[in-house]
């Protein structure tokens, strides 16, 4: 009874708070620079170098808005979230937009009064093996040992996909990610599981990740995307569509080397000329420049730009593009039209 | 007597015999060594035991440091380089040394202005340390070290630390004015003349943002382990007076002044400093309104000093009650007042007490700036959990970074020990 009144003061003061900044373009614009949550680092995703500048797959969504806002790139303040801060810090009006690897879920979007803008990643829970043990598919891992992190979705996944398969297995719970890994390298576990672009971003920090395979099989979905307040929908139009920018862009073979050339005159296929302005009002429709795409591909590149930078075959991480390739190649990456 | 034995002995012995050595077994290190490692079957079994855990050690952390690499540009890098020599990747710190101190956020260009703050603490520290060996003007220079090292840190006009300093001044001339009118007068008077200076000031500076500006540096910036050194230091030397101004209230005789002091102490002792540290970083989001920039390191600031008060005014409560009553009824028959009596009688004895107790509250509140990680800031734990090991190119290289972390706390904790042992015996008047 206690805790439900204090939650009711505590949602009715967010809520009071949202009400108050519904014109979050305007916010920005006056102030110059995005305020965007982040994680606090997770490998290829979000992560600062070693010069301190922010590099990663979701940190290039934060930098596409804000050229397509504010014409610049670098007007964006980083502010890093933690799992336990990140939607009170968006909630409460201290970030504009979360671009932190978020899994899209009924009560994300509805209880807890978010609206996610897309898709920038499907992800999914998979399994990582040491070669050694000769397994190829999660189908032959009864009886095993697991290593999974407590308290999350993983967790629960982990049960549905045993119990559904009709198999047993040990669970080892561990409280973070880099203690897991450290678990499971030690051989207190014969399996690791967690999101499969973490399993690849962990394994390439092992001694020897050619001895580790991960399997197969992806047991859940975990559409991971940006998300911004409820309340807000041309703010909410903003981001997503600066997302589908950069989808379409390289479905329209538009990249950040030939875009200039491209958005200097008119080219042959409409849908590119509107999507970078030189046709129709597409920019002015949000309350931007008509150039906000151009300025949103310029900077970071269009969306396989993106992912081979950051998380790509040819990095360290070394993902494929798998269901984040384009429609028109098997993926499920579908912009909708630009017009 | 002497005639007799002669016929009978047949060498007597007319000069001293140079004294022999000691035996060898019973003599410098030999009988250190068998008198303190074999004294015994056990003992003997023990110091092997002992030498073989040291050596073990040893034989994995030297050829570790050794063999270590500072060359490389990331963890696979440095693999290759050390191939199976078993060495560590110190390259990592090579590289994020100076995230490591001062955060990934603060520019790079600015790097000297904190470094410069901390060499002055050298300067700013001794005054107060070891004020019985240093003249007492020297302590002007403590006084100022904040607001220089404030205008150091954060940048911008030099009008705020200094319009902070002189509303200070201001106030203790005040109250110095009309001390002798009572105490808690002067001290009221003081306190107001200070928030007009301050009031006043705040207008001026207003108007003058940009007079005598360096580059402002905002909080969020902030990292590393400065961020620790900055917490730290600022929340110890204010948790020191509130902790002797709530136990002193503690003990009052004025029931709404001890019965706020009891309820403060025991609520913010009850709880744990991390809640404490969530309210002001999460909670206190929603109550505010959304442009309200309420600084966060300020919030935590707030957070982490009622935390240590009430800790310290526990210890001193201890102090307070060691003292014999006649102590109190010594200062009370000299017609001494309450201020007086506190502050030449029963303070000075109290305090020297509870150092123990207050260098450990002290080093252990260090230690928990630590827990600033958990919101999402980024001290020198934040730095390595964080951006670093979560980096592609220093994911794993766990031992390396640790074992720097813990070195820096342990100098700075290790020193804060030995300066309390060494003001004790200092201050030891009793001829134990």
């Amino acid at each position: 009874m206690k805790k439900s009144v204090f939650l009711g003061t505590v949602a009715a003061a967010g809520l009071a708070a949202v009400g108050a900044s519904a014109q979050t373009l305007s916010d920005v614009q006056e102030r110059g620079t995005l305020n965007c949550g982040v994680t606090t680092g997770v490998p290829g995703f979000a992560e600062p170098d070693a010069d301190g500048v922010w590099q990663g797959f979701d940190v290039a969504v934060c930098r596409a808005v804000a050229a397509a806002v504010l014409g610049d790139p670098t007007a964006v303040t980083f502010v890093p979230t933690t799992g336990k801060t990140r939607f009170t810090a968006l909630a409460s009006g201290e970030i504009d937009v979360l671009a932190r690897n978020t899994t899209w879920t009924f009560s994300r979007d509805t209880d807890l009064k978010f609206d996610f803008t897309g898709i920038n990643y499907y992800d999914g829970q998979g399994f990582m093996v040491p070669a050694s043990l000769g397994v190829s598919s999660a189908t032959e891992l009864d009886g095993a040992t697991i290593c999974i992190q407590t308290g999350t979705t993983t967790e629960l996944n982990l049960a549905d996909y045993f119990r559904v398969n009709n198999m047993s297995y040990e669970p080892v719970p561990i409280e973070t990610g880099s203690e897991s890994v450290q678990q499971y390298l030690a051989g207190a576990c014969d399996v690791y599981t967690t999101d499969r672009s973490a399993l690849a971003a962990q394994r390439a920090g092992f001694a020897n990740p050619d001895d580790h395979v991960i399997l197969p099989e992806t047991i859940s979905k975990e559409p991971l995307g940006p998300l911004v307040r409820h309340g807000d929908s041309e703010w909410f139009d903003i981001v997503k569509w600066t997302l589908n920018a950069l989808i379409a862009a390289e479905e329209y073979g538009v990249t950040s080397e030939n875009v200039e050339e491209m958005a200097s005159a008119p080219t042959d296929n409409p849908e590119i000329n509107r999507l970078l302005g030189t046709e129709g009002e597409l920019g002015s429709m949000m309350g931007l420049e008509n150039s906000w795409a151009k300025n949103a591909i310029a900077a970071v590149g269009n969306y396989g730009e993106v992912f081979d930078e950051n998380i790509g075959d040819d990095t360290a991480i070394g993902l494929a593009r798998g269901l984040n390739a384009q429609y028109t190649e098997g993926g499920l990456l579908y912009a909708p039209p630009f017009r | 007597m002497s005639d007799t034995h002669a016929q009978s002995v047949a060498f007597v012995r007319r000069s001293e015999i140079p004294p022999a050595p000691p035996p060898a077994r019973e003599t410098g290190a030999v009988k250190w060594v068998r008198e303190n490692l074999f004294s015994g079957a056990f003992n003997s079994i023990m110091t092997i035991v002992g030498l073989l855990i040291v050596f073990y050690l040893l034989s994995g952390l030297i050829p570790w440091i050794l063999n270590g690499t500072w060359e490389g540009s990331d963890i696979r890098d440095c693999r290759e380089i050390l191939g199976n020599s078993g060495g560590g990747c110190f390259a990592v710190l090579a590289e994020r040394w100076p995230q490591l101190l001062f955060g990934f956020q603060y520019p790079d260009y600015l790097r000297w202005r904190p470094t410069l703050a901390f060499v002055l603490l050298a300067v700013a520290l001794p005054p107060a340390l070891f004020a019985m060996y240093l003249p007492r003007w020297t302590l002007a220079a403590t006084a100022l070290y904040p607001f220089a090292a404030y205008w150091l840190i954060w940048g911008g006009t030099i009008l705020a630390p200094v319009v902070a300093a002189l509303g200070i001044l201001a106030g203790y001339l005040v109250f110095k004015a009309i001390e002798k009118r009572g105490f808690v007068t002067a001290l009221a008077a003081g306190a107001a003349t200070a928030f007009i200076v301050w009031w006043i000031g705040g207008l001026i500076v207003g108007e003058f943002p940009r007079m005598l500006s360096i580059e402002p540096v905002p909080s969020r910036q902030m990292g590393g382990f400065m961020l620790n050194l900055i917490l730290g230091v600022i929340c110890v030397s204010l948790s020191i007076p509130l902790g002797i101004v709530l136990a002193l209230g503690r003990q009052s005789r004025l029931p709404i002044v001890k019965g706020f002091c009891v309820v403060f102490i025991e609520f913010v002792r009850g709880v744990p400093l991390i809640t404490l540290l969530f309210v002001a970083n999460v909670v206190l989001a929603y109550f505010l309104p959304p442009d309200a920039n309420f600084d966060l390191i300020i919030r935590v600031i707030i957070m982490i000093t009622m935390f240590a008060s009430a800790y310290i005014a526990e210890v001193i409560r201890g102090g307070l009650a060691a003292l014999p009553k006649g102590q109190y009824e010594a200062a009370d028959s000299l017609g001494l007042d309450y201020p007086q009596a506190m502050r030449l009688i029963i303070l000075p004895q109290a305090l020297k007490i509870s150092i123990p107790g207050i260098v450990n509250v002290a080093v252990g509140l260090f230690k928990d700036t630590t827990l600033v990680s958990v919101i999402s800031m980024f001290d020198l734990v934040g730095m390595i959990r964080g951006p670093i090991l979560s980096s592609t190119d220093w994911v794993g290289v766990y031992w390396e970074l640790w074992a720097f972390a813990c070195l820096l706390f342990f100098v700075v904790c290790y020193g804060i020990s030995q300066y309390s042992q060494w003001l004790e015996r200092q201050l030891t008047t009793d001829h134990r």
